[in-house]
């Protein structure tokens, strides 16, 4: 459907660089060195079993831990904790449960001191485009879980970071919900372009969302396999090419799986 | 439940049986008055009339007590002595308040801190409040001051502890969301923190606010010259029975509307959470 991606020809700059970077808690491993370009306003999916370390590292890269040893470097500048630049959407929602909709939305904008108007302005264009208008004065726990979800990405958004950092954000999500917020995901990203890393353990989600898939390996969590995605979008989760990549990262993953033991 | 889903079995709407269930608790409540008054009531009559168990000076009827208020109120005793105590209960509870939310957060908000207070703070919480009563007294001797350090004393381990907690337990994720959307740590606290503790705060606050007419009337049997506890114990020196159960049922009534009040704003505070809207 859109084939701006493809017919760039400049080769895209690098957003994320993550650079050695490797994290141990107590002197066990739990992320070994890491060398990894992201490019501009790609869409990467880290994928892998729990015990794997992709949670880790997008904390890295969100800023929330340091990593033990190497760096992560966004815009070729070394991340130092969190910043505004960059968006985070929690498997938890993590929303404010004492703020409406709205005002959870507009929490970006207070916290860098825009005049209430504004605020007011941004929080509800965003509650627009992720299709909540109505629903702003509701309380989160009003709200049902693809709601809360919604409205966690539009807080994340309103920000106008250039980054957007996900983890496992459909995870506790029913399986329509998670597909109807997957599409709804790609449609945001055409229109509001960041450079989005989203981890999940889900094989078909990571093929129906991303350009490039980061499959990890387990004990030590590492970087296992890096596959791009060629298919265009809209994508069909049913089409040949769809459930042959499917076929071939399963394989993969199945092998870390079975590193871990018992299932 | 089970009689709930056999209802709507028989075609009843989910609504009306909640409107049945709401109007027969309210009915089972008012019950629960009428029949308290009742058997005093039957007690104090029939033990009076019939049996003579014991000296009906020891149980008065309810409307004893009633008139009893009534004379109290014209003379203007009462007034004065519910003044009396609600206006030490609310200093030193204020003064608690105070106190107990600023060290609370402090020591919420910093291991070192709280590793320095904790111990002591577990030492004397054991300790009923009233067994520092007659120090008390020595120390701040008989008048305003000691009541108000008392109660103030009491009403400050709850709102402490509560408070501890509600500050260190605020859910990690939160505090990383509101990181990620800019927020200093100063925005966290004030942002962040201080609205999640604030559930807990509230409750500390609630308790400390029983437990703040809870020990007055001690404080005040001991001694004082006016205040609802002195009421009751002046009137046991004068053996005047109807009095004292005045004096308590006045500090019932009192305690039950501020409890109501205070759950008032508590609802209006956290109307964000589901089971506060009930």
């Amino acid at each position: 459907m859109d084939g701006s991606m493809h017919t760039v020809s400049a080769p895209a700059r690098t957003k994320i660089r993550i650079a050695g970077a490797a994290k141990s808690y107590n002197g066990k491993v739990a992320l070994d060195r890491v060398d990894l370009q992201l490019a501009e306003n790609s869409f990467t999916c880290l994928l892998g079993p729990s015990g794997c370390g992709k949670s880790t590292l997008l904390n890295m890269i969100a800023g929330f831990v340091p990593p033990s040893t190497g760096q992560i470097l966004i815009d070729a500048e070394a991340v130092a904790g969190a910043s505004a630049d960059r968006g985070v959407v929690f498997q938890e929602y993590a929303l404010f449960p004492w703020r409406t909709a709205l005002a959870n939305v507009e929490f970006g904008p207070l916290m860098r001191r825009k005049p209430a108007a504004e605020r007011r302005a941004t929080a509800q264009h965003y509650l627009e485009l992720v299709g909540l208008a109505g629903h702003a004065a509701k309380f989160p726990s009003e709200l049902s879980g693809g709601m809360k979800q919604r409205v966690a990405i539009a807080r994340a958004l309103a920000n106008n970071p250039s980054v957007l950092l996900m983890d496992e954000p459909f995870g506790a999500l029913d399986a329509q919900t998670r597909e109807v917020l997957q599409e709804e995901l790609l449609r945001i990203w055409e229109q509001e372009r960041k450079t989005v890393v989203f981890v999940t353990h889900s094989i078909s989600e990571a093929i129906f969302l991303a350009d490039r898939i980061v499959v990890m390996a387990t004990q030590p969590g590492s970087i296992k396999d890096v596959i791009d995605v060629p298919l265009l979008h809209p994508r069909d989760r049913s089409g040949p090419d769809f459930v042959a990549m499917e076929r071939r990262i399963k394989q993969l993953v199945r092998e870390e799986v079975q590193k871990l033991g018992v299932m | 439940m089970t009689a709930i889903t056999e209802q709507w079995a028989a075609g009843e709407s989910a609504e009306r049986v909640e409107n049945r269930e709401k109007r027969t608790a309210l009915l089972l409540r008012a019950a629960s008055l009428l029949l308290f008054f009742a058997i005093w009531y039957a007690v104090a009559i029939l033990n009076a009339k019939v049996f003579k168990f014991f000296n009906p000076l020891l149980l008065p009827s309810p409307h004893t007590v009633l008139f009893a208020g009534i004379e109290m109120v014209r003379t203007g005793e009462l007034q004065r002595d519910i003044l009396a105590s609600l206006s030490r209960v609310v200093q030193g509870f204020l003064l608690a308040a105070l106190v107990g939310v600023a060290v609370g957060t402090a020591v919420g908000r910093s291991r070192r801190l709280e590793y320095l207070v904790e111990p002591t703070v577990e030492l004397l919480r054991p300790i009923p409040p009233l067994a520092f009563l007659p120090m008390m007294v020595l120390w701040f001797g008989i008048g305003e001051t000691s009541k108000v350090a008392f109660i103030a004393y009491a009403a400050f381990f709850p709102i402490f502890t509560t408070t501890v907690e509600g500050i260190k337990y605020v859910d990690p994720v939160l505090i990383r969301a509101a990181a990620s959307l800019g927020a200093s740590e100063r925005d966290i606290f004030r942002y962040v923190v201080l609205p999640a503790a604030l559930p807990n705060i509230i409750t500390g606050l609630r308790i400390g606010f029983g437990l703040s007419f809870f020990v007055i009337v001690a404080a005040e049997f001991i001694a004082a010259d006016s205040g609802l506890g002195f009421l009751i114990n002046d009137a046991r020196t004068f053996f005047l029975v109807a009095n004292m159960l005045l004096g308590a049922a006045v500090i019932g009534a009192i305690g039950f509307i501020f409890n109501t009040l205070l759950r008032r704003l508590e609802a209006r505070l956290l109307r964000w959470r589901k089971d506060a809207r009930g």
